[in-house]
């Protein structure tokens, strides 16, 4: 079976300062993977390079077999040019801390722009699908709303939605609940936890400690730019075996 | 601190003696005499023939100037307005050559005088090129021909000169607006898999216009007012019309009246205009829109 995401050696650098130093991870079909660790530890990095918002500076990585970023010719590489990068992208769903829902379009307008422009689908159909996707995330009644209109947590949840629409193969969440208030926080969760329960591939960056020991398959601890400690969640919880693990959790549970 | 308060005590509305401002009534004062005393005293000199300004208000030849100035105005800030997003997007390309192309050119036509370039437009270019021809490259097949001095009529030289200058200042207004854009959103499009023609069309510009639009009112008015620099290269407007009139007449304050009352009708339009296009773009992206009827 091809791993949905593989990581060897990722490096990533900014100027001098080096983000990531050498990511190893591998990602299952089905599996949800929660990624946690102290901020500046790269895991937001290494969740944008998966998608190829940032380009990685060494390694390699393959979404579904496919290297990210570049085309492989015997042993030579070629740079993907951006319209076959946007097309890679189509197939991987990403929500932001920020929700960055587009404030000019409705609700509805957010979940079918990209795949009625990027992927052409007729409008009738895409109509039908977002309707039946924001009825899934409890927004049915807001299809007609702007985003200035909504709570945070029903913003994170029609950016869930408006990921969904293009029916990806992987998701991919930069610490969702993070910009929310306390109370809004659950909300979002629950979609989170539905989607996983229905098989979609996930790669969770969060702080959430409760979600990432009941939802996910597979908890990674990363620090200073790798992975320092990973395997299933109430393992790594009860027992962590790396001294930096155990220190983090303890600050954090 | 719990349970008995009165639920109907509410303080007493306050009932004080306002501070009186005497220095403001005083200077209020002081000045409406000044303005009543000034236009009393224009008027007792009859500086203007109100009679004359009537009669050349709807005159056919000032009425021609209006639509003239009106032309002029619209088209050049039109085509301003895409040569400013044209050479806001090159500017920001990361197309090296692009980018300093768009900035020499924004630098040459924002660095020289308007009336200048209308000039140049207008004397220097039929001097240096006799003729002007539209060929199919590297054939012999000619689509246009003509002579510089037929093609570069006073109203191509108004208008390529205004359009040219213009195109530099908005494209530092589509600059500002492209830039005042979250770069979330950009993320956000590319995510969903929009190339970034398709990022910049239907996600950033959009939110760009809420910063652009206002300046580009402004532009207009301005616009409005600049057309009368085109008299000077003898295009017929409206400041070239009144003149050729009172030029034969000699009604000079009438006429240049009329002129002002009719630029000042104009920018009051455009104003208006200006107004509602802002309530329309700043909305789009304000977080207390109500939701459409």
């Amino acid at each position: 079976m091809t791993a949905m995401v593989r990581a060897e050696r990722v490096r990533k650098s900014f100027g001098r300062v080096e983000a990531l130093r050498g990511v190893d991870l591998t990602v299952q079909p089905g599996e949800v993977a929660v990624i946690i660790g102290p901020s500046g530890s790269g895991k937001s990095t290494f969740l944008r390079c998966i998608n190829h918002l940032e380009q990685i500076s060494g390694g390699r990585l393959w979404v579904d077999g496919e290297l990210v970023g570049y085309r492989q010719d015997g042993d030579r590489l070629h740079e993907l040019r951006e319209r076959e990068v946007a097309g890679r992208r189509a197939a991987i769903g990403m929500v932001f801390q920020r929700f960055n829902l587009f404030p000019h379009m409705t609700v509805l307008q957010n979940v079918t722009e990209a795949p009625v422009r990027v992927k052409r689908i007729a409008v009738d159909r895409a109509r039908e699908t977002a309707l039946r996707l924001l009825d899934r995330v409890g927004l049915a009644g807001k299809v007609d709303s702007y985003p200035g209109e909504l709570s945070g947590g029903q913003q994170q949840r029609v950016a869930i939605a408006r990921a969904l629409a293009m029916e990806p193969k992987l998701m991919l969440f930069d610490e969702p609940t993070s910009a929310l208030d306390p109370e809004l926080v659950g909300e979002v969760l629950a979609v989170m936890r539905d989607l996983a329960a229905d098989g979609m591939t996930m790669i969770v960056v969060t702080h959430e400690m409760g979600f990432a020991r009941e939802v996910g398959h597979h908890l990674v601890f990363m620090d200073e730019g790798a992975v320092v400690e990973e395997g299933p969640p109430r393992e790594v919880f009860a027992d962590p075996r790396e001294p930096r693990t155990r220190a983090f959790l303890s600050k954090v549970l | 601190m719990s349970s008995t308060r009165a639920p109907s005590a509410e303080p007493d509305a306050i009932v004080a003696v306002p501070v009186r401002h005497w220095g403001r009534w005083l200077s209020g004062v002081v000045v409406v005499l000044l303005v009543v005393w000034l236009v009393w005293s224009a008027l007792r000199s009859g500086f203007v023939d109100a009679g004359q300004v009537r009669h050349y208000l709807f005159s056919p030849l000032i009425l021609q100037g209006l639509r003239a100035t009106v032309v002029l105005a619209v088209l050049a800030q039109a085509t301003g307005i895409v040569l400013g997003v044209v050479f806001a997007v090159m500017r920001l390309s990361k197309n090296a050559v692009a980018a300093w192309v768009a900035g020499a050119y924004i630098w040459f036509f924002r660095g020289t005088p308007v009336l200048v370039q209308l000039f140049f437009w207008y004397n220097g270019v039929p001097s240096i090129f006799k003729s002007i021809d539209v060929t199919v490259p590297f054939t012999h097949t000619t689509l246009y021909s003509a002579r510089m001095v037929d093609f570069m009529t006073p109203f191509m030289a108004a208008f390529l000169g205004l359009a040219l200058n213009e195109g530099a200042y908005m494209a530092e207004i589509v600059r500002a607006g492209i830039s005042s854009v979250d770069q979330g959103q950009v993320e956000a499009a590319q995510a969903l898999g929009m190339t970034p023609l398709l990022t910049m069309r239907r996600i950033v510009l959009p939110q760009a216009m809420r910063v652009i639009v206002p300046p580009t009112g402004n532009e207009f008015i301005s616009m409005l007012k600049t057309t009368s620099l085109a008299s000077a290269i003898t295009y017929g407007e409206l400041l070239r019309r009144s003149s050729d009139i009172y030029s034969t007449n000699l009604q000079v304050v009438p006429l240049l009246v009329v002129a002002s009352i009719w630029y000042l009708a104009l920018t009051t339009v455009a104003s208006g205009g200006q107004y509602l296009l802002e309530r329309r773009f700043g909305q789009a992206s304000s977080s207390r829109r109500r939701r459409r009827p």
